[in-house]
Order: structure tokens, then C-alpha cells, then sequence
């Protein structure tokens, strides 16, 4: 089914949850509302799903409107941080609890019930789980179960608020993976809210970023990462080193050193004289003993972290701005770095934001 | 290997022997006293004392209206809880602390103010007599009287149970299709039913034994509106020692089989809907 969402506001007293946000999402694609705690994800969730009322604009779905709707009629899955099991049932009456309020004539008879409560306990592998409560498993287990409540109506939507939110970092990498592969087989329309960007970008087609109540960017993981809209983006979806400069004659100069201009810049001569926002990631700066490469700076190593695929650096720049930089060990051998040691960055790539053109 | 399990905060043996000691001297001893009491009659004065019609007909009432009263409790007193702990208005603090004053007034008080009030020409009677309804002097006033006194155990029971209870299981089921009926009868209701239970368990123990609040909206007639409590009173007043003693005795047995069965009912509930 096809989302469409069109200029939702929402408040919460003097607080703007969304401010005119519109969004189209095709049928079949699984969507990551990313953006941190604050920015209006999580109502934007509720407000497709039924269980918060926008204080303007409208959802669509399948090009129906469906705004007045109730959570009941709406039809979609919905499953919550806290996974939100019913604690007196066991997991079989949890999952089978929405083929049971159906109303008489629609209810599917009892043997069906079963039938069809056991294929979706085989789904999310724990069909040895059934006659347990909730509080006798596990995190990951309990939200696999609400993952099966959810589908057993057969939802024309997912909608799942921060699903890993509450797991340790394995079981959320592992369910990750699990919901990915579930996605594929099943090609439900599935929107999951998340704060982490490695989760959206890793699980999701597509990537709508938040912030402050408005879209920032709406984009494949690919797009995102490599061609961030806004600082915001390119700021939130990663380690970054942020430096303040000017643009001189199409060319970007921080306190004087030149940058090399690379990569996919915007146009920058017409915007001689103004201030720039010079953004690298950590892993594209290179580092050598001496300034054999031209706009290289000096940086004092302050602490090395050699725990993990790649070594941490955190310098201080010749400007005195805390600087990070990513190498590998090899390098890091070939350097004999240690702290205090002088060294000379340059980009290799960056990306420049220009101040109020 | 030590089999002691160890332990942050030390002293079972001092709690546990304090516990026995306490229960001992506060609850235990003068029960059994009266039990011994009781004993020095013989069986044959003992029935005879306790199977009079009007002995029995006291204990009816006493139970009956007792009921009564814990049953309205556990309906409206859910109503009650439900709204201090669902909604935020103007005035929840007062409505909050108006539900202890049960506790907190003499029941005496309260049984001297719901008379006034419901005497067939009181305040509330007033309106009721002519339709027929007499309240004062009648089990009905019993009922109301021991609703009045019941009626916080039923609220500050349900309360912190529907406070606990999370909103997103009440939306987890609407997206699942459940209606609002639905809702309160499959998910909310096995929840806080436990605690209602005790709520009931706890007003039903309270009404069995109250005497202030009733003896004077009661009117006390024997056979018809004499409660067992003041049954015992009266008899202490014509100096009936072990006839008062032995209707003690039958009331503090029926009492603990109540409380008894009525905790077995709440851990059959806790069991079935709450495990682990």
C-alpha cells in the first residue's frame, strides 16, 4: 500500500512536533524515519498510524484519504519500543489476539486461528515459545512476538517505533538482518522509526531524514551518505570534522590554507566572500610526517585508539580545533605515531557548506 | 561451600523472630483467648447460643449487606480510580484526598451525618420517602453505611495498578482491531483484576466487622436490622460474657475462611494473568 502524507502539522503545546511535512512512499518499500530524539519521527509514526491526530493535513492511503480514520479501521501493524504485550496471555493469545476481536462474521474459525498463530510463531522462529507468557523471554524474543501480533491481521502497513530501541547491540544487529530478509519475503510497506543512522542506512531503501519538525533530505542510504542535502544530514549520519573558512576565488581557504576543492562541489565562484562550513569525515583526511601535499596542516596527536578495524586519532589542528581522523594500522605502524607528535592533514575529500548565499 | 545464601541487608533470624512475636502478641493471643473463652461454655450452650433466629438472622444481615456494599465498592470505586488515575482536572487533589476521608473520620461521625441525612426527613430522605424508599433503619441504610466506610480500599487498591498500566497496550490492541469493549474486557480487565479482588477482599473484611457508622443508621431492631457486631455489644451489656463469646468466635471464623478463600481466588488470578 502507498503512503502519502500531506502537510502534517503537530503540536504539543508550544512545542512543533512536524511543521508541514509532506511525504510520498511507494508501495513495498521499507522507509527509515531518521532524525534524533526531538524531531518529530516518532509522531510522524502515530499520525500514520491512527493513534495521534495531526493538527492539519492529511494521510493518504493508496491515494484514499484515511485522516479521520481510526487506528482500529486504518489496518496497519504497529509495533511499539517497548514491544507492548499483553502479560497475561501467552505468546500464542498475543499473536493470536487480533484474529479474535474480529467481529463474528469475519473471524476465522478456530482451527484457522491456529493454523495460522503457528505459521507466524514459525516465522519468527519461536513456535516452541507458544504456551510461554511474554515475561519468561527475552528482548529480542518478545519483540519478534510483537513483530508476529502485528502481522497476523495482515496489515497493508508496518509502522514500527524504534523496534530495536530497547535491545543490546548483537540482538539489535541480529533482528536487524532478520527484518531485512523478512522485508524481502513478504514486500509489505514497512516504516520503522530510528535515532540510529546506522540502522537506517544499513536496513532501509530509503531514508527520510528529520529534524526540528521538517524533512531535511528524503533519499536512498546511498544518496544520503554521499551526497548529504543539508550539514545537518552530513553531520548526522557520521563522524565528521567541521571547519569554519571563506571562499576566495572559487576556492575554499580555512584561516589562510587553501583546500583543495573536490568531489562534487557545489559552483563556488559566485560565492567569493562568504563564509564556508567545511566538512571531511574522519577517514578522508590523510595524515603524513611532513606537508608534502598542498592546503596540508599541522596537527599535534593528543590520543590513540588502536582497538577496532581502524585507528582512531584525535589530534589538535594548528588552530586549535579538535580534529579526528581515521587510519589504518599499517599506517599507523609506518607513522610511529604517539601523542605529541606533530603531524600535517589533508583532505581528500570534502564537502562544502556556504553561509547565507 | 556455604549453603547460607548471602545477602545485601543481614538479620532474617531477628526479622522473622520479631514477625512471630509481633503477629504473637497482636493478633494471635487475644484470638486464641477468645477462642478458650469460648470453650469454657460447652458445645451444648455454644449452638444453642448461636443457633437462635435471631443470632442467625444477624449474621445473614451482617454478610448480606457486607456483600452488598463491597460489590458497589468494587464498581464504583473502579470508576473512581479509574478517573484519578487516567485524567488530569481541576480539583483532583481535593477529589483525591476526599477518597481517604473514610479512613481518616470516626465512623461514629459518619454514621451520625448518613442518618441525619437519610432519615425520612433529612437532607437526602426527604426526597426518597415519597417514593417509597426508606433508607435510615433499614438494611438499605446498613448498605450505604458500609459503602461509605469501604469505599478506599477499592481505590487505593485498583489505582497504582491502572496507573501502571501502560497506555500502549491499549493502542497495541486498537491497531489490532479491537474495539473499545474489547479493549477494557480482554486487556484492562484481566490486569487489574487481582487488585479488584483484593479491593473486594478488603472492603467485604472491613463492612463484616464495622460498628460505629452502623449502629445508629441501622436502628437496630433485632431479627431485622441488628448487624452481629452490635449483637455482641448487647450481649456484653447484659453481662452475657460467653454468649457474646461464642458469636465472637463463629464471626472470627467465618472471617478467616472468607479472607482465606478470597486470597486463594486472587492467587489463582495473579497466577493465570501475571506469571513469572
Amino acid at each position: 500500500m502507498s503512503i502519502e502524507v500531506r502537510h502534517i502539522r503537530k503540536t504539543f503545546g508550544n512545542f512543533v512536533a512536524l511543521d508541514d511535512v509532506s511525504l510520498d512512499l511507494p508501495t513495498g518499500e521499507l522507509v527509515a524515519l531518521l532524525g534524533p530524539s526531538g524531531s518529530g519521527k516518532t509522531s510522524l509514526l502515530r499520525i500514520i498510524a491512527g493513534l495521534e491526530p495531526p493538527d492539519a493535513g492529511e494521510v493518504h492511503f493508496d491515494r484514499e484519504e484515511a485522516t479521520n480514520r481510526s487506528a482500529r479501521e486504518r489496518k496497519v501493524g504497529f509495533v511499539f519500543q517497548h514491544y507492548a504485550l499483553f502479560k497475561h496471555m501467552t505468546v500464542f493469545e498475543n499473536v493470536a489476539f487480533g484474529l479474535r476481536v474480529r467481529p463474528r462474521a469475519t473471524r476465522p474459525p478456530p482451527a484457522a486461528i491456529t493454523a495460522k498463530v503457528n505459521e507466524l510463531l514459525k516465522l519468527v522462529q519461536l513456535e516452541w515459545a507458544g504456551e510461554r507468557y511474554p515475561s519468561q523471554l527475552s528482548g529480542g524474543q518478545r519483540q519478534r512476538i510483537a513483530l508476529a501480533r502485528a502481522l497476523a491481521v495482515e496489515p497493508r502497513v508496518l509502522l514500527l517505533d524504534e523496534p530495536f530501541g530497547a535491545l543490546d547491540a548483537k540482538v539489535r544487529e541480529e533482528l536487524r538482518r532478520w527484518l531485512r530478509r523478512l522485508h524481502d519475503e513478504l514486500h509489505i510497506t514497512s516504516i520503522f522509526v530510528t535515532h540510529d543512522q546506522e540502522e537506517a542506512l544499513e536496513l532501509a531503501n530509503r531514508v527520510v531524514v528529520l529534524h526540528n519538525g521538517k524533512i531535511e533530505q528524503i533519499g536512498t542510504p546511498d544518496e544520503l551518505y554521499h551526497s548529504p542535502a543539508t550539514p545537518f544530514v552530513y553531520n548526522f549520519l557520521g563522524n565528521v570534522n567541521l571547519f569554519h573558512g571563506r571562499i576566495e576565488d572559487g576556492q575554499v581557504y580555512i584561516r589562510g590554507t587553501s583546500l583543495p576543492a573536490n568531489g562534487g562541489q557545489p559552483d563556488l565562484a559566485h560565492a567569493n566572500g562568504k563564509d564556508a562550513m567545511v566538512y571531511v569525515r574522519p577517514h578522508l583526511l590523510d595524515m603524513n610526517l611532513r606537508p608534502i601535499v598542498k592546503g596540508a596542516f599541522a596537527a599535534t596527536v593528543r590520543h590513540i585508539n588502536a582497538a577496532g578495524p581502524k585507528v582512531k586519532v584525535e589530534l589538535t589542528s594548528q588552530w586549535g580545533d579538535p580534529v579526528q581522523v581515521e587510519i589504518d594500522h599499517d599506517r599507523l605502524r609506518e607513522l610511529q605515531l604517539e601523542p605529541g607528535v606533530e603531524v600535517y592533514l589533508s583532505p581528500r575529500e570534502n564537502r562544502v557548506f556556504v553561509y547565507q548565499i | 561451600m556455604s549453603l547460607k545464601r548471602r545477602r545485601i541487608l543481614p538479620g532474617f533470624g531477628l526479622t522473622m523472630g520479631y514477625t512471630l512475636a509481633y503477629l504473637s502478641l497482636v493478633a494471635l493471643i487475644p484470638l486464641s483467648t477468645l477462642a478458650l473463652s469460648a470453650s469454657g461454655i460447652g458445645w451444648a450452650r455454644f449452638w444453642h447460643v448461636v443457633l437462635t433466629p435471631r443470632v442467625i438472622a444477624a449474621f445473614r444481615l451482617t454478610i448480606g449487606t457486607a456483600i452488598a456494599a463491597a460489590l458497589i465498592n468494587s464498581g464504583f470505586g473502579l470508576l473512581v480510580a479509574w478517573t484519578l488515575a487516567r485524567y488530569e482536572f481541576p480539583g483532583k487533589g481535593v477529589a483525591d484526598a476526599l477518597v481517604d476521608l473514610p479512613f481518616a473520620l470516626p465512623t461514629s461521625v459518619a454514621g451520625i451525618t448518613l442518618t441525619s441525612l437519610y432519615a425520612a426527613n433529612g437532607f437526602v430522605g426527604r426526597w426518597l420517602a415519597p417514593l417509597g424508599i426508606k433508607v435510615a433503619f433499614t438494611p438499605l441504610g446498613i448498605i450505604v453505611a458500609l459503602t461509605f466506610i469501604g469505599m478506599p480500599f477499592v481505590v487505593r487498591t485498583v489505582e497504582p495498578v491502572l496507573q501502571d498500566l501502560e497506555l500502549e497496550i491499549e493502542e497495541a490492541a486498537a491497531t489490532l482491531g479491537a474495539t473499545r469493549f474489547q479493549t477494557f474486557r480482554r486487556v484492562i480487565g484481566p490486569a487489574i483484576l487481582p487488585a479488584l479482588i483484593t479491593g473486594f477482599a478488603l472492603a467485604f473484611a472491613r463492612a463484616l466487622g464495622e460498628y460505629g457508622s452502623v449502629v445508629f443508621i441501622a436502628g437496630n431492631l433485632p431479627m431485622r436490622t441488628e448487624v452481629v457486631s452490635l449483637l455482641i455489644m448487647s450481649k456484653l451489656e447484659q453481662f452475657d460474657y460467653a454468649g457474646a463469646t461464642a458469636i465472637a468466635l463463629v464471626m472470627l471464623v467465618m472471617s478467616f475462611i472468607m479472607l482465606f478463600l478470597i486470597n486463594l481466588l486472587q492467587r489463582w488470578s495473579t497466577a493465570r494473568h501475571a506469571p513469572g
